[in-house]
């Protein structure tokens, strides 16, 4: 393990905004193995559950916290300085916190998913909804970790990103389903193990071209801006 | 406390690095916070000093390359420090903002520090660099429950673990109690002694006057004073002073500074006397003498110029 993520790592599970992870996937295993107990048919509650709460709701809120979270909150109380003045090319900055933050969401959220996938229809079906959440794990903390080095407020970005862009205009507006980590999310998983549960208008190869472009494309972004990475202009 | 027992690691490089400004701005939108600055910084310790808001801190991230200059360049041996993390391995940063990663040990953090560095034997150098500021003895503590002086030495050694030709150091006195900034000073004058560059950034002039013999003087964004620290203080010293006196007599107390050779001028208004003197040293060895001579006395004395932006702009216009 590179020092780089042994520090994020140890930043990221250490601090107290960790136990935010906790609740949404409790959550979704709850009102899973809650449906299935009082016997509610899955075509009713799987929809709702896997797609309406885990892969809109659970995966990029969590991919929120801890993406913006691997570099933001270390920018924010200015650590990240020490981790700048190395001689490291910043690439081998990037990539470590964002195979950290890819891999803490994906583990929060897949297993959860796994198990509401099973009690909702079958095995494939949860290991399908664990696969494509952890390519879009992957996306999302891309996209939300160049958002940290982009702007001051990344997360209210990346809020305005999953709950207007994805969440609202997503149902009004279908074009903007193409530009929709979600769809891209629900088309793989779909492509994994066909079933009635999921349903989306994006196409597979769309899907993965895409999911593939915003995870390099804004990698690359967040590299860049971390070159070029300028301490607060405050005098004092 | 045995301040001379630890030695820095003996220089390889006789000839030390430069650090170079050469016609340095930066501002944002119309606000101009660094005004063409030029200067040549060598082995030795040097003192950046200026009053809150100068500019001290925004010339010292330029320096460290993490803000790019509006106009000119900073070089570290000819290489840019902006966009160039190749420069960090002569070069240690310690920002005045306390920032550490709270929940590591400050052995944890320094030998992390070395290992980013990519140094050959990372232990070796973290427990070094850890002897260098005396923490051994809470090496093993989280640094979340360090004192402000404490943490301040970690960040010391941490940008100390890679023996760094050039240390840029923002404010580094700032909340440390009088032992502590002794134990500071002895160590930076070791270092600088030992060939390294030293800068360290300050707006209290009696830490700069203790620590070095250069000095760069900033006032509102622009280089005011350069040089030898004695030379810009007798300047400071030897400044038109300004008192406002107030006494039982006013008027004759104003009869009697007149004839002082120490007072230039004095004007008699509402709220007392104020005083403008040439020799601030003589004038205030008089007064305690005039006043009671002539049965008047003094109630207040207030030098109405003493604060350091009056200091230091005295000096932009000398």
């Amino acid at each position: 393990m590179s020092t780089v993520s042994w520090i994020t790592a140890r930043g990221l599970l250490g601090r107290r905004r960790f136990l935010l992870l906790f609740p949404l996937p409790v959550l979704l295993v709850l009102l899973a193995v809650l449906s299935r107990v009082l016997g509610v048919d899955p075509s009713e509650w799987g929809p709702s559950v896997l797609v309406g709460l885990g892969l809109a709701v659970v995966l990029p809120v969590i991919a929120l916290i801890v993406g913006t979270g691997v570099l933001g909150a270390e920018i924010d109380d200015g650590t990240v300085v020490h981790i700048l003045t190395k001689p490291l090319p910043r690439w081998q900055i990037v990539l470590p916190k964002l195979a950290v933050a890819a891999g803490v969401t994906a583990v929060t959220v897949a297993v959860p998913l796994y198990v509401a996938g099973v009690l909702a229809s079958s095995v494939r079906v949860g290991l399908a909804l664990a696969a494509a959440a952890s390519i879009g794990a992957l996306a999302y903390c891309a996209l939300f970790l160049a958002l940290s080095l982009v702007t001051r407020r990344p997360v209210l970005l990346g809020l305005v990103y999953v709950l207007i862009w994805e969440g609202l205009l997503g149902n009004f507006v279908s074009g903007t389903k193409v530009l929709s980590i979600q769809q891209y999310v629900i088309a793989l998983a779909d492509r994994f193990a066909p079933t009635e549960l999921l349903a989306t208008d994006v196409s597979v190869p769309v899907a993965a071209v895409m999911s593939t472009l915003i995870a390099v494309g804004f990698t690359a972004l967040a590299v860049d801006r971390l070159r070029s990475f300028s301490v607060a202009g405050e005098t004092s | 406390m045995s301040v001379t027992s630890v030695e820095p690691k003996s220089t390889p490089a006789p000839t030390g690095s430069r650090l170079d400004l050469a016609g340095v701005s930066r501002w944002y939108g119309n606000v101009v916070a660094v005004n063409d600055i030029s200067m040549s910084l060598g082995p030795g310790v040097t003192g950046l000093l200026g009053p809150n808001g100068a500019g001290k801190t925004t010339l010292l991230h330029m320096m460290a390359g993490f803000l790019a200059p509006s106009r000119g360049a900073v070089t570290l041996d000819g290489a840019p420090t902006w966009r160039n993390p190749e420069v960090y391995r002569r070069l240690g940063l310690v920002s005045e903002r306390e920032a550490v990663h709270t929940f590591l040990t400050a052995y944890e953090f320094v030998l992390a520090s070395a290992r980013l560095h990519r140094l050959p034997d990372p232990t070796e150098a973290a427990r070094r660099a850890i002897a260098l500021v005396e923490l051994e003895g809470a090496q093993s503590r989280r640094i979340g429950t360090y004192s402000k002086g404490m943490r301040q030495r970690a960040r010391v050694a941490a940008a100390l673990v890679h023996d760094p030709q050039v240390l840029l150091l923002d404010e580094p006195f700032n909340g440390m109690d009088p032992r502590q900034r002794l134990h500071m000073m002895d160590l930076l004058h070791r270092l600088g002694g030992a060939g390294r560059t030293i800068l360290f950034s300050s707006h209290i002039l009696e830490e700069v006057e203790q620590l070095s013999g250069t000095v760069q003087v900033m006032v509102a964004g622009r280089l005011a004073a350069s040089g030898d620290f004695r030379t810009i203080r007798r300047l400071m010293t030897n400044r038109p002073h300004v008192f406002a006196i107030r006494s039982t007599d006013d008027r004759a107390l104003a009869v009697a500074l007149m004839a002082e050779p120490s007072v230039a001028g004095v004007e008699l208004g509402q709220a007392g006397l104020t005083v403008r003197v040439s020799d601030y040293g003589a004038f205030t060895r008089a007064l305690p003498k005039i006043a009671p001579a002539r049965g008047i006395r003094v109630r207040q004395l207030v030098p109405e110029d003493e604060s350091l932006e009056s200091v230091f702009s005295y000096l932009v216009e000398a």
